[in-house]
């Protein structure tokens, strides 16, 4: 049984967060509503009314009338979800005649309309494209065209914004809740981010291991929730506007649903939990203008429910006051790295191209302090995990340097540092599914990197203490982890060779926010502990908020903006920086209309003259298409633009 | 933050055997009956390859116990039978139980040991070619890919052709199986590379290769050490599916009289020879080595078909 | 799109270079081409007048040059056996082996293709579990084997059909064909029947694998939840994009038809180029092996080179600019 008797209703007009970890069976409830589990998944019990009437009951060719004539729906993927051979012209005609009386023509028109106010620019062009020959962003506006066609009065938009990048993720959060507004289309919308649900949704539903245990609106339930699990949660959630030492943390995993615990799903993790939450399963009743299941708030046993708390402490000021008398540890030099993905020299000769130089990394320049966290930001494609493979040595830099331990031994250049100070530098890497070999047990996967003479069955013991493992975990195989666990072994791996440095390339981004919040607060207790350095790259700004002490921002393979944390998140120079920050959805920005930043990252094939950003930056003058700005230093925030430097900002 | 100690829940390990039944392998090998039977014949196959000369009734190739005064005659079941030829005799008075007992082990050998050198040709080749890339592996894919273009029946009879003529007529005795083998092998490298390839590039930008190369381990290292377990599934399906389409091959080779020489006759071998007496009536002589071979290729066949859905983690 | 077809047309000529490299080695090295021509009782002197006139006292590469411009001119030399030039016997048995493919083509490719989509379409009916079992069969059990069946049952049994040969054929002066008479016809039902099963099962079991995995992609989902029509999903969508891929291995599918045809022509004692081959083999006769190499190949590089160039006019993605 994955989904258990979930009870929810969307009113007319409404937006209807689902969040939940995933595997708590959002998406499954989702697709029992428009009747397309996949096989062998089955409504077992209940019913799902619509406007009164009841649909699970329906025949598939009955529902196939009501799927997306009354309920639309939006995927993940874009790029999934278009069939690649049609165009997308033909794709939207063939659903506008399946549900409305129109001609071919009149369709044409109705789907021409539909591009354009999705957002398409040029739309009489692009109707006739392939969905190859769109971004990421404008095949999720396609898609939304495709759901809106017959004009539904239900869209169930299942993680519509999670493959795509944070500015344009802010674009399509916009235009949905504009068409929610201007259409009265309700929208349930699935997702795992509580920020992208506190800036869309009027009421949200928590669900864990397949039950709804929370549900309410939303200010509710991010600043007043009541269910042990909810309030976890939302502790557990960095942000860019809060500070805090460390993240509440919900210690161990949400159950498998073909394993979950008698009673209350969530008693072996809750702190609250007394004799009743072992036994009965609790169902939804009313608390305040929430709905919970939870027996602390049941009539017979009226308790005080925990509450959020968020301790300001002074962890990074510390630190970065620590690190700014420091020695410099790493130090970044011009550092260029460029990728030839011309086509064979037969096919340039044909179509008279020349080669064609991804420039991945151009002209970068920084220095890392001893004992900091330097986090580094961008959206995907700017370069960020470039620069860590760079360092790490598992690219050969096009030019520039990079000096480890620069001034001391009068400092190594990258080829130098490899027999050096191969142990001092280590990674870790994003997916704990991948980074670890599937074959091998953990005890072997950490002593690889313990170097030979020191290999023993107590330095594996000792490392998996240190990341929080039992000893006996080590003859295990990863497959028997979760996903936070298999991160910790990752992180044990790193640090068998005793570095001083560790480069981290999104650690947390595969996890999910309680257990992110288990492995950042790891990687600071290490940090205080080892007295490690960490260069920490992430796409996501709230998560570097949280743990650095400097950040730097790229853009297209450039180093916009690096400063302290605090005076960058305050006070951020860079026309980007500033869109980026307004951007993000935070939980703080609940119900809030913005504008987001328009356009999309160029291609890097052939990125924009001068300055990289003018395209995108309402700030543009003509120097900034022919000059590309130099890094000058304004309050202490090394900031790379022209309109800065001119004092125009 | 104190050290959190995430308890060990897992039970103590059970014995290796038992690991093994409870194994999702073995349970979904257990959940098919025609599996199951499938895996039965073919490990009654092996057994009979393994022990022909020990349960066989006869030596078909001991000229000494062979009478001509026996040839010809029909099994049991039929007119003239005679009790000591279960399947009856053939031309010169053999039994064919027995024959095809001795057969069926050199049919599975041939096959076993061209699988093995394709495989290790494949693999070798496939993982050079995924993991260092560039010319090296445009060389190698190159020639794999024009090959693919080509049957692999084709292939193998070429390369038969080819090295029968280098060595002259009349390729007789332990030569003939060198040849066979070699042509067979030659043939089937391709589909082992190619997936050895793809896998290997799958693989290679796991994190996990990465981390080890952070670690310093050498290219050699890496391949054997991280990146050869992990193409073995892969591998194992192929080797499978390819050891029935190596049995056919061989079997087809023979047939066409440029396999097996009728002194250490295969399957094929016996249903050529046997052939020419199917429109003179004695039809056992040709068709019960041919059911033999059918249920040999369907049962490997089968268990390759199921290896490939156990393996297949998008069919789960 | 000019330099994918000139890459693939350049590919394809360097496939026929290398081909012919091996036809000619075998020519020249393998054996001795002068003692499969002349008598044993031939002189030392006079052998070595004919190496020199022949020119295979030349360099190699002039060889060469000779060899290939020969060949373009459809001179492939003399059959060791039989005396004859090559060209003459290719041209007497084509007819028969393009026939037999042609008529096994068609079988493979009008049942296999509506078999493999009804499968993948209703994937737990009786008919379909019949066809895949049925289908297992087919691509597991050798060729000859059922050619042999067929005669046991057909022939041997039942005296229904012909075990061997063509029976009567019309002479057309330049092709001889089997289409034209009863006897040809019915000559025709058990090889090609023989021929098309392998390639039929594996048509099947191809377009079944890949309509399922279309089926379970992101896009079909999307239109499901839009509410198209079964028809146009299934038809419209699955079966379009099911197409792509099923081109490519068709295409070499019926290629190998025409190499499987050594086997059923052996079976059958079918009078076309692969019992020819079989022969050549057998006997060592290597123009005759040389010159089939080349010819297949020949077949093998045409049939590549239209199947790469109908991939790129079924695929936008190939066809268009990618757009940013």
């Amino acid at each position: 049984m994955a989904v258990d008797n979930v009870s929810m209703q969307i009113d007319r007009g409404e937006v209807l967060g689902v969040v939940g970890e995933s595997g708590a069976g959002k998406s499954m409830t989702g697709a029992a509503i428009i009747g397309l589990l996949e096989a062998p998944g089955r409504i077992a019990e209940g019913e799902i009314l619509f406007e009164g009437q009841r649909i699970d009951t329906l025949s598939d060719d009955e529902l196939r009338v009501i799927r997306g004539r009354q309920i639309g729906a939006i995927f993940q993927d874009p790029l999934t979800s278009l069939n690649p051979l049609h165009t997308v012209g033909r794709q939207i005609i063939d659903t506008i005649v399946t549900h409305l009386k129109l001609s071919q023509r009149q369709a044409r028109a109705r789907a021409l309309e539909l591009l354009q106010e999705v957002g398409i620019p040029a739309a009489k062009e692009r109707i006739d494209h392939y969905p190859h020959q769109f971004s990421g962003g404008m095949r999720q506006r396609v898609v939304i065209a495709l759901a809106l066609c017959a004009d539904p009065k239900l869209i169930i938009a299942d993680e519509p914004t999670t493959a795509l990048d944070v500015s344009i993720q802010a674009q399509i959060i916009a235009l949905l809740r504009k068409l929610c507004d201007e259409h009265g289309t309700a929208i349930m919308l699935i997702t795992h981010d509580m920020g992208v649900i506190a800036e869309t949704a009027d009421r949200v539903a928590v669900m864990y291991a397949g039950r709804v245990g929370e549900i309410g609106p939303v200010a509710d339930i991010i600043h007043k929730p009541k269910l042990p699990y909810t309030v976890g949660l939302m502790g557990s959630i960095p942000s860019i506007t809060t500070e805090v030492d460390e993240l509440a943390q919900i210690d161990g995993a949400m159950p498998r649903l073909n394993a979950v615990p008698p009673g209350c799903r969530f008693h072996p993790r809750c702190a609250h939990a007394f004799e009743r939450c072992h036994i009965d399963l609790p169902e939804l009743i009313k608390a305040g203008s929430s709905e919970v299941a939870c027996w602390l708030y049941d009539e017979k046993k009226p308790g005080k429910g925990p509450s959020v708390s968020r301790k300001e402490t002074a962890r990074k000021k510390k630190a970065s006051a620590k690190a700014a008398e420091a020695l410099p540890l790493v130090k970044v030099d011009g550092l260029k790295q460029y990728f030839d993905v011309s086509p064979p020299w037969l096919t340039r000769v044909l179509e008279r191209s020349g080669r064609q130089i991804v420039k991945a990394v151009d002209d970068l320049e920084f220095t890392i302090n001893r004992g900091e966290t330097f986090g580094l930001v961008g959206e995907s494609g700017c370069g960020k995990s470039t620069v860590a493979r760079a360092i790490v040595g598992l690219y050969t830099p096009t030019a520039g340097t990079i000096t480890y331990m620069p001034g001391e031994n009068g400092g190594a250049t990258a080829k130098e540092r490899v027999a050096e100070f191969d142990d001092k530098i280590q990674m870790i890497f994003q997916d704990p599914h991948a980074s670890l070999n599937p074959r091998w047990k953990v005890a072997d996967v950490i002593s690889e990197s313990i170097p030979e003479d020191r290999v023993s069955a107590d330095r594996v013991a000792e490392l998996l203490r240190q990341v929080g493992l039992a000893d006996a975990d080590g003859e295990k195989y990863p497959h028997e982890f979760s996903g936070g666990q298999r991160q910790r072994i990752s992180i044990a791996r790193a640090l068998g060779g005793e570095p001083e440095f560790l480069i981290c390339d999104e650690p947390t981004s595969a996890l999910d926010v309680s257990v992110q919040a288990q492995i950042l607060n790891l990687m600071v207790d290490l940090q205080r502990r080892l007295g490690l350095t960490y260069l920490f790259i992430s796409h996501d700004l709230a998560v570097v908020h949280h743990i650095s002490t400097r950040v730097g921002v790229m853009y297209l393979g450039r180093l916009v903006e690096w400063a302290e944390t605090e005076r960058l998140f305050a006070n951020p120079q860079h026309p980007y920086t500033r869109l980026l920050l307004q951007s993000v959805p935070d939980l703080s920005k609940i119900g809030m209309r913005r504008a987001p930043m328009a356009g999309e990252v160029p291609n890097p094939l052939d990125p924009p003259s001068g300055c990289a950003f003018h395209p995108r930056c309402p700030f543009v003058q003509d120097r900034c298409l022919s000059e590309r700005p130099m890094s000058i230093e304004v309050d202490g925030t090394h900031v790379a633009c022209h309109a800065v430097e001119e004092g125009r900002v | 933050m104190s050290e959190v100690q995430i308890p060990d829940t897992s039970p103590a390990r059970p014995g290796l055997l038992r690991q093994i039944w409870q194994s999702d392998l073995a349970h979904s090998f257990r959940q098919s009956k025609v599996t199951v039977v499938a895996g039965i014949i073919s490990f009654g196959f092996v057994f009979i390859a393994l022990f022909a000369p020990w349960i066989a009734p006869s030596n078909p190739y001991d000229m000494t116990g062979i009478s001509v005064l026996n040839a010809f005659l029909p099994p049991v079941w039929m007119e003239g039978g005679d009790s000591r030829f279960l399947l009856g005799t053939d031309s010169v008075g053999r039994d064919i139980l027995s024959t095809i007992m001795y057969g069926s082990r050199i049919s599975l050998g041939v096959g076993v040991a061209a699988v093995f050198f394709a495989a290790t040709l494949g693999i070798s080749l496939g993982l050079i070619s995924g993991y260092i890339g560039g010319r090296t592996d445009a060389a190698i894919m190159r020639v794999a890919e024009i090959q693919l273009s080509f049957p692999d029946i084709l292939i193998a009879l070429l390369i038969d052709g080819i090295i029968r003529s280098i060595l002259g007529p009349g390729t007789h005795g332990n030569i003939a199986f060198i040849v066979v083998i070699s042509a067979i092998s030659l043939a089937y490298w391709v589909q082992f590379a190619r997936t050895v390839r793809s896998t290997t590039m799958v693989e290679k930008g796991k994190e996990y290769v990465q981390a080890a190369r952070v670690a310093g381990k050498s290219p050699g290292y890496i391949m054997f050490k991280h990146l050869l377990p992990n193409v073995m599934g892969p591998v194992l399906v192929i080797a499978t599916i390819n050891l029935a389409l190596a049995i056919v091959t061989e079997a087809t080779l023979s047939f066409l009289g440029v396999g097996l020489p009728p002194t250490q006759p295969s399957l094929g071998t016996l249903i050529r020879v046997g052939n020419d007496f199917l429109f003179s009536g004695e039809w056992w002589i040709t068709i019960f080595p041919g059911i033999t071979l059918a249920i040999m290729g369907l049962s490997v066949n089968l268990l390759g078909d199921w290896l490939r859905d156990a393996l297949n983690p998008k069919l789960r | 799109m000019v330099a994918f077809i000139l890459s693939r047309v350049l590919q394809a000529f360097i496939v026929m270079l290398g081909v012919a490299m091996i036809a000619f080695s075998l020519f020249n090295y393998v054996g001795d081409p002068i003692s499969n021509l002349v008598g044993i009782q031939t002189s030392a002197e006079k052998r070595e007048q004919l190496r020199e006139s022949l020119g295979l006292n030349d360099p190699a590469p002039v060889q060469f040059a000779r060899f290939i411009s020969r060949t373009v001119q459809f001179e492939f030399g003399i059959s060791y056996q039989q005396k004859r030039s090559v060209s003459s016997i290719i041209a007497e048995r084509m007819p028969a082996t393009l026939e037999l493919s042609f008529v096994s083509a068609l079988l493979a490719l009008f049942i296999g293709i509506p078999m493999g989509v009804y499968t993948a379409l209703n994937r737990n009916s009786w008919l379909s579990h019949a066809m895949l079992s049925l289908s297992l069969v087919g691509v597991s059990l050798p060729t000859f084997l059922i050619g042999i069946m067929l005669i046991f049952v057909f022939a041997v049994q039942l005296h229904a059909l012909p075990s061997f040969g063509r029976g009567q054929v019309v002479d057309l002066g330049f092709w001889t064909t089997g289409f034209l008479t009863a006897s040809g016809l019915k000559a025709l039902i058990m090889p090609s029947i023989t021929l098309a099963l392998f390639q039929m099962t594996l048509i099947m079991r191809l377009v079944r694998s890949e309509m399922l995995e279309v089926l379970r992609t992101d896009y079909i989902k999307f239109a499901r939840a839009r509410g198209l029509t079964r028809r146009t999903v299934n038809f419209g969508y699955a079966l379009m994009n099911t197409l792509v891929p099923v081109i490519t291995i068709t295409g070499l599918q019926l290629g190998s038809i025409i190499a499987f045809a050594i086997i059923t022509e052996t079976v059958f004692q079918w009078p076309g180029m692969g019992l020819m081959f079989i022969q050549a083999i057998a006997e060592v006769d290597i123009p005759v092996m040389s010159t089939y190499l080349m010819l297949i190949a020949c077949f093998f590089v045409i049939i590549n080179l239209i199947v790469d160039l109908l991939y790129y006019f079924v695929d936008p993605r190939l066809r268009v600019d990618r757009g940013w």
